[in-house]
């Protein structure tokens, strides 16, 4: 068994994340075939915003939260020979956010304020990190069903990596927060509560006081809610430091997203969180940096105008020599230009190695994967690395 | 607007900070900071003299924006139609939040009009889409990249700009776009090079193979993201027809840096190049990118 295997094997629970744009969930779902490749397990991919043709190709035209397995003969017709079951399921914030107040409201009045509140969707749609807290919850919830071996979680792009390794306990933080006491002490007594009396006054002139009362009415309601939502915080929490719990970074080797990577990777290790593997996405060919290859890049642009067009135009016939020298100079220039990303890549790749105990470069295919052949070749690049 | 450093790394400067920093002559770069923008505004527009006591309370402030709809964006982009209005600059160019988030951003006056009933700050909705939504004032270009999600998402965002905005998509920008290196003859000797490789490699040697895969995995990427660009110029057609001609201005990849002042510079000289000179500068105006 590869490295690879042996990450999959031991763990229950696989959260892929990184900047947005390196195709985490392409990642994301070549990691579930792969696991589904390696034994007979169930394995589960979530993800929040697949490409969708990426979506069509795993049959997610319509789906919510609930998983759907992908059709076996999807696999078999693209040649991808899977030991286990891949199911996906989209993650759905708006559905997610309803479900959570169903469960965590003590009656039913509570819940039907809240969810008719003209505030909810307005503030659970861009509120104390969102998606990253569903998506957590989702990974909760399906682990805890106990109907899949492995769940993997293409993590919800975000403006910050670490949003995700925080959402559990921003959302415990909110509910502890000053400004949800303040916003659920009655009307009245704020007004004689020192200390606030300042802020009350500018908030009221800005905002006006009806704006206030109804996010105040809106709280009041939530608040309600807060043991159940604070005990579910805590343990979706857990599960980001849970021993069956590994994250795969994945990342491309430009600049930014590699800064990101490097930077999550750490923050992972200084949390106490397991890191996986750092998966480097559309890598070019590291041979391209060699030494031979630029030599005969420079060769080529010295000789292109000589005897060399002149064979080559013989060989391949019906071409003038001038063209082939012409195409010959512009393979050579090109390949200046490519051999310096390449030697760049190389040197990312090196740092971001010393971070992981797993660093796997997949080569840059040409064209976009989304189709069920496309992730088992990267299934493939996983499992048996170059 | 999202403030993480890239932009001082752009000028090679330090922290920028909310507070403008001249980074050459007739240019001045600012981080957006919700909570400074609230204490001018406090100071300019209420007028009380509170803001000193207001320091302990900031936080809680930072919260109320944090859950209140609209309330941080229009900080943000209350600040930008100020400056605009005071006609403190010539141009003021905003770095917007990556696409999901702009849309919230210009949006803020009219979610605040709708969700807040009286209030100052209702009240100063009107003069912020007035501006926003003149296309002489302010124009919205969309960055995007030759790749198949950033151009989804691009359209997507010009979309959602026109139906729940009033701002006015102004051109959209295509950064690293590879050029084209091959006439169609060309291409054809190209695509059968391999039939030669032995001459090739007696000629330059055993890195010709080598060689012969870069050129070939350059010229892959570049037809890929070709398509994309298709696909963009084809959407943008069928927009066009209700609210004009949005063009798409091309930005060769730069293989020698990626990042930092010089950079800057080669691509502000490509930008000149490819923009109409007298379009540029009018009177005032605000233009918001996307971030890619």
């Amino acid at each position: 068994m590869s490295e690879f295997d042996n990450l999959l094997a031991s763990r229950e629970m696989i959260l892929v994340a990184g900047s947005g744009g390196v195709g985490k969930t392409t990642i994301a779902a070549a990691i579930g075939i792969a696991a589904a490749e390696r034994q007979k397990s169930r394995v589960l991919v979530l993800t929040v915003d697949p490409a969708r043709r990426l979506a069509s190709a795993l049959g997610l035209e319509e789906v919510g939260n609930a998983p759907v397995q992908i059709d076996p003969a999807a696999f078999s017709e693209a040649g991808v020979k899977v030991r286990g079951e891949v199911w996906v399921a989209m993650l759905d914030t708006k559905a997610g956010w309803d479900e959570l107040i169903r469960r965590h409201a003590p009656d039913a009045a509570v819940r039907d304020s809240v969810l008719a509140n003209p505030l909810y969707e307005n503030i659970t749609s861009r509120f104390v990190h969102s998606h990253e807290y569903l998506a957590m919850e989702q990974l909760h919830d399906l682990h805890a069903t106990g109907d899949f071996d492995l769940v993997i979680v293409d993590t919800p792009p975000s403006r910050n990596a670490l949003s995700i390794l925080d959402a559990p306990s921003r959302m415990v933080e909110f509910f502890g927060s000053r400004l949800l006491r303040w916003l659920t002490v009655p009307y009245r007594s704020r007004l004689f509560t020192v200390a606030s009396k300042p802020f009350y006054q500018v908030a009221d002139r800005v905002l006006g006081s009806r704006f206030l009362q109804d996010i105040a009415d809106f709280f009041v309601l939530f608040q309600a809610m807060e043991s159940g939502f604070v005990r579910r915080a805590r343990e979706v929490e857990a599960l980001l430091v849970d021993p069956r719990t590994s994250f795969v970074v994945v990342t491309t080797l430009e600049t930014a997203p590699s800064r990101e990577a490097r930077f999550l990777s750490q923050q992972l290790l200084e949390r106490d969180m397991s890191l996986g593997a750092i998966v480097a996405n559309r890598v070019l060919p590291e041979e391209l940096a060699g030494a031979e290859a630029a030599k005969s890049a420079a060769a080529l642009l010295e000789v292109a105008a000589g005897d060399l067009s002149e064979s080559v135009a013989k060989k391949l016939g019906k071409v003038s020599s001038q063209q082939v020298e012409r195409v010959l100079i512009q393979v050579a220039e090109q390949f200046d230009d490519v051999a310096l990303v390449a030697a760049r890549e190389s040197d990312r790749r090196s740092e971001l190695a010393s971070l992981a105990p797993i660093t796997l470069s997949i080569p840059w295919v040409s064209g976009d994967i989304h189709d069920v052949a496309g992730l088992g070749v990267l299934a493939g690049h996983l499992r048996n690395p170059a | 607007m999202d403030a993480k450093g890239a932009l001082a790394n752009a000028f090679d400067v330090g922290e920028l900070t909310f507070e403008p920093t001249e980074v050459a002559p007739g240019l001045s770069a600012m981080a957006m900071n919700t909570e400074d923008s609230l204490r001018e505004y406090l100071r300019l527009f209420v007028r009380i003299p509170l803001i000193g006591r207001i320091g302990p309370l900031a936080k809680t402030f930072d919260f109320v924006a944090d859950a209140a709809p609209g309330v941080k964006e229009i900080l943000g982009v209350g600040k930008l139609c100020y400056e605009v209005r005071e006609r403190n600059y010539d141009l003021i160019v905003v770095d917007a939040e990556a696409s999901g988030h702009i849309v919230s951003q210009i949006g803020a006056p009219k979610v605040i009009a709708d969700l807040v009933q009286v209030g100052l700050v209702r009240d100063q909705t009107q003069w912020m889409l007035d501006i926003l939504n003149d296309p002489l004032r302010t124009g919205v270009v969309v960055a995007t990249t030759p790749e198949e999600m950033p151009v989804t998402e691009s359209i997507e965002l010009l979309g959602r700009l026109t139906e729940e905005t009033g701002a006015y998509p102004s051109a959209v920008i295509a950064n690293r776009v590879l050029p084209v290196l091959f006439s169609r003859d060309e291409q054809r000797i190209f695509d059968r090079l391999d039939e030669a490789l032995e001459i090739l490699v007696s000629g330059a040697g055993e890195g010709m193979s080598a060689v012969l895969d870069a050129a070939r995995l350059a010229e892959a990427r570049r037809r890929t993201g070709a398509q994309h660009l298709d696909r963009l110029r084809a959407s943008l057609d069928s927009m066009a027809r209700t609210q004009g001609a949005i063009p798409i201005i091309t930005v060769p990849e730069l293989f020698s840096r990626s990042s930092g002042p010089r950079v800057v510079s080669l691509v502000a000289d490509m930008l000149a190049e490819e923009l109409d000179p007298t379009s540029l500068l009018p009177s005032e105006r605000s233009t918001a990118s996307d971030d890619e």
